[in-house]
């Protein structure tokens, strides 16, 4: 998928989420909006993915270990037409199955149901580890939040990742630099992030996680890697595409006002509309 | 002579013996393999053994991701990490999304023995029970626990199997028409005053009791819960009615375990008295097997004394 239909699919993307979160009157849009660019990358261009047979046992598969993203997986999941687009008004209500967080048994192209932090990364080894064992080549993609990593247990899923030689898993970190309580480097500092994972065993790729084609080239990049598996450092915007949830903890997870619903529908509705006349 | 073996050893030659017919069976383990008895299935089939290290939430986990891929994970550690450190793994990455994954705990219950309270887990039971959907199974001997693996091989969905590190004797392999079904009871002797509802180590302990009040003339019902969810409520009914009187015994806090669910059930469908054996809301402690259990009143004798505490209250 080229450049600029990539940049559309995720604005309609964030229009969604946002819509999603404010129809429900609760949700995620911070790290949601974060992620929106490397989910679109992953679900229309990198990712073997076929929403009509969406159990397919030869599919990639994508694990979102920050569950409470489910704004921007379901967006893209109903954009890539696992489910309809209307679908994304009935985002956490008692009338339907899109639950808070993500599903795999009600809502189609969800791979893990996920959302207790720090399992769903857990969950990506157990596939590429079953991948390996029935000599398939599909390939496990995960997105962790840089306030997630303080889990434990990520660190030892990245030990046996590595252990395992698991070049069919790519990890993600969204590093937004901010959780809850505010910075990641006041709550728990995490970095140096890249020593820390090549010292893991990992092969670590820097990139910028709203640049599609940067992205397009990490994920490639990350395919060529062979013995070892791939964590892409994604430097992200908390809030990504409306301009007073950036870099706002705030907005971790608080459901926007009718006002600001409306402010945000019009700068992306205004980002779109510049990709039409470019 | 009835066969004298602990339900890991079974458990572990079991998992061998099967590992053909299943070619889906995986096996994770975290660092205990000689202990839960994983090492001969590492050693047969490395390929579908994994080491996961010193980190029971990750091997859940990962147990977890294997399901969603069609495997059919066995995750050991024992009781106290496998069900303790690792329950909200298993609650969430295994129970709530259904996934086919047994969590195995060996080394329940206070036989652990020396190794003392921080590793002697008598609240396993009760944390598997209260997941939705589990399926929680507790083995008397190595005769029933060989039964207990290949059903669930069989069985679709989340399971917890508890076993022990004691060499236990038999007391099904010698019983006429044992049949196992997951969550069914088996009737290991009949009695007309009082049943003893036992699980694990503990049905030998009851029968013993059984066989001394016999001698007094006291007709004990002994009934064999290897399967504490689903609870077998129609063998439990049958034996309220007839016996009127409960006695459960179990190696497990008397908290939430097989006690718990033998309460919940009789008081809401066949109301009788149900004097609950075990490990009563303590901490176990350090010392050999056997004398950590008489210290508890684990044994025959301490059913004997609550036989005649239901008998009491039945009057």
């Amino acid at each position: 998928m080229d450049i600029k239909t990539l940049a559309r699919t995720a604005a309609n993307g964030r229009l969604l989420a946002l819509e999603a979160v404010h129809t429900a009157a609760s949700g995620h849009p911070g790290g949601s909006l974060s992620a929106m660019d490397i989910l679109t990358v992953l679900y229309f261009n990198t990712m073997k993915v076929d929403p009509a047979n969406p159990k397919d046992p030869d599919r990639d598969r994508f694990v979102l270990s920050k569950g409470h993203c489910t704004p921007a997986l379901y967006s893209v999941l109903a954009l890539k037409g696992f489910f309809p687009v209307e679908d994304i008004k009935l985002f956490r209500s008692i009338h339907a199955h899109y639950s808070g967080h993500p599903d795999m048994n009600n809502v189609p192209g969800v791979d893990m149901s996920t959302g207790s932090l720090g399992q769903g990364v857990s969950a990506a080894v157990g596939m590429a580890l079953a991948g390996k064992l029935d000599k398939k080549d599909y390939r496990v993609y995960t997105d962790l939040g840089d306030g997630e990593i303080e889990e434990g247990q990520t660190w030892e899923a990245v030990m046996a990742a590595a252990k395992y030689h698991l070049d069919n898993l790519c990890a993600i970190v969204d590093v937004n630099g901010l959780q809850i309580d505010g910075n990641t480097s006041d709550v728990m500092p995490s970095e140096p992030l890249d020593a820390k994972y090549e010292a893991f065993g990992w092969n670590v790729i820097h990139v910028d996680g709203h640049d599609y084609a940067a992205l397009i080239a990490a994920f490639e990049q990350a395919a060529a890697c062979k013995g070892k598996p791939t964590m892409l450092l994604a430097r992200t915007v908390k809030g990504k595409g409306i301009s007073y949830m950036e870099n706002n903890a705030g907005w971790h997870g608080k459901a926007p006002s009718d006002e600001q619903y409306e402010q945000g529908k019009k700068e992306l509705e205004a980002v779109l509309a510049g990709l039409e006349v470019e | 002579m009835a066969e004298k073996i602990a339900t890991r050893a079974a458990y572990g030659e079991t998992l061998v013996a099967l590992a053909d017919q299943y070619p889906q069976l995986v096996v994770l383990d975290a660092d205990l393999s000689g202990s839960t008895m994983t090492k001969d299935f590492a050693k047969a089939h490395p390929e579908r053994f994994y080491n996961m290290g010193i980190a029971e939430a990750n091997m859940v986990g990962v147990a977890a991701g294997l399901a969603a891929c069609g495997k059919k994970p066995f995750a050991n550690s024992f009781a106290m990490f496998a069900a303790g450190r690792a329950f909200e793994q298993v609650r969430n990455s295994v129970a709530y999304p259904g996934l086919n994954v047994t969590v195995v705990g060996s080394h329940g219950g206070l036989s652990v023995g020396e190794d003392g309270a921080t590793h002697q887990c008598c609240e396993d039971i009760a944390i598997m029970r209260a997941i939705p959907g589990m399926t929680v199974v507790n083995p008397c001997d190595g005769n029933e626990m060989r039964a207990a693996v290949k059903a669930l091989l069989d069985h679709d969905g989340p399971a917890y199997l508890r076993m022990c590190r004691l060499a236990v004797e038999s007391v099904t392999d010698e019983l006429p028409g044992y049949q196992f079904e997951l969550g069914k009871g088996v009737t290991i002797r009949e009695g007309s005053d009082v049943t003893v509802a036992a699980t694990g180590l503990m049905v030998q302990a009851a029968v013993k009791a059984a066989e001394a009040l016999a001698a007094e003339g006291i007709s004990v019902r002994v009934l064999d819960f290897h399967t504490i969810k689903p609870l077998d409520g129609a063998l439990l009914e049958k034996a309220a009615r007839e016996t009127g009187a409960i006695v459960t015994a179990e190696e497990h806090s008397v908290i939430g375990g097989l006690g718990g669910a033998v309460a919940e059930y009789v008081s809401e469908h066949c109301p009788v008295p149900v004097v609950r054996h075990g490990v009563q809301d303590q901490f176990g402690r350090s010392g050999k097997a056997q004398e950590v259990l008489d210290a508890y009143g684990l044994n025959a004798a301490g059913v004997v004394e609550a036989v005649r505490k239901a008998l009491a209250l039945k009057k």
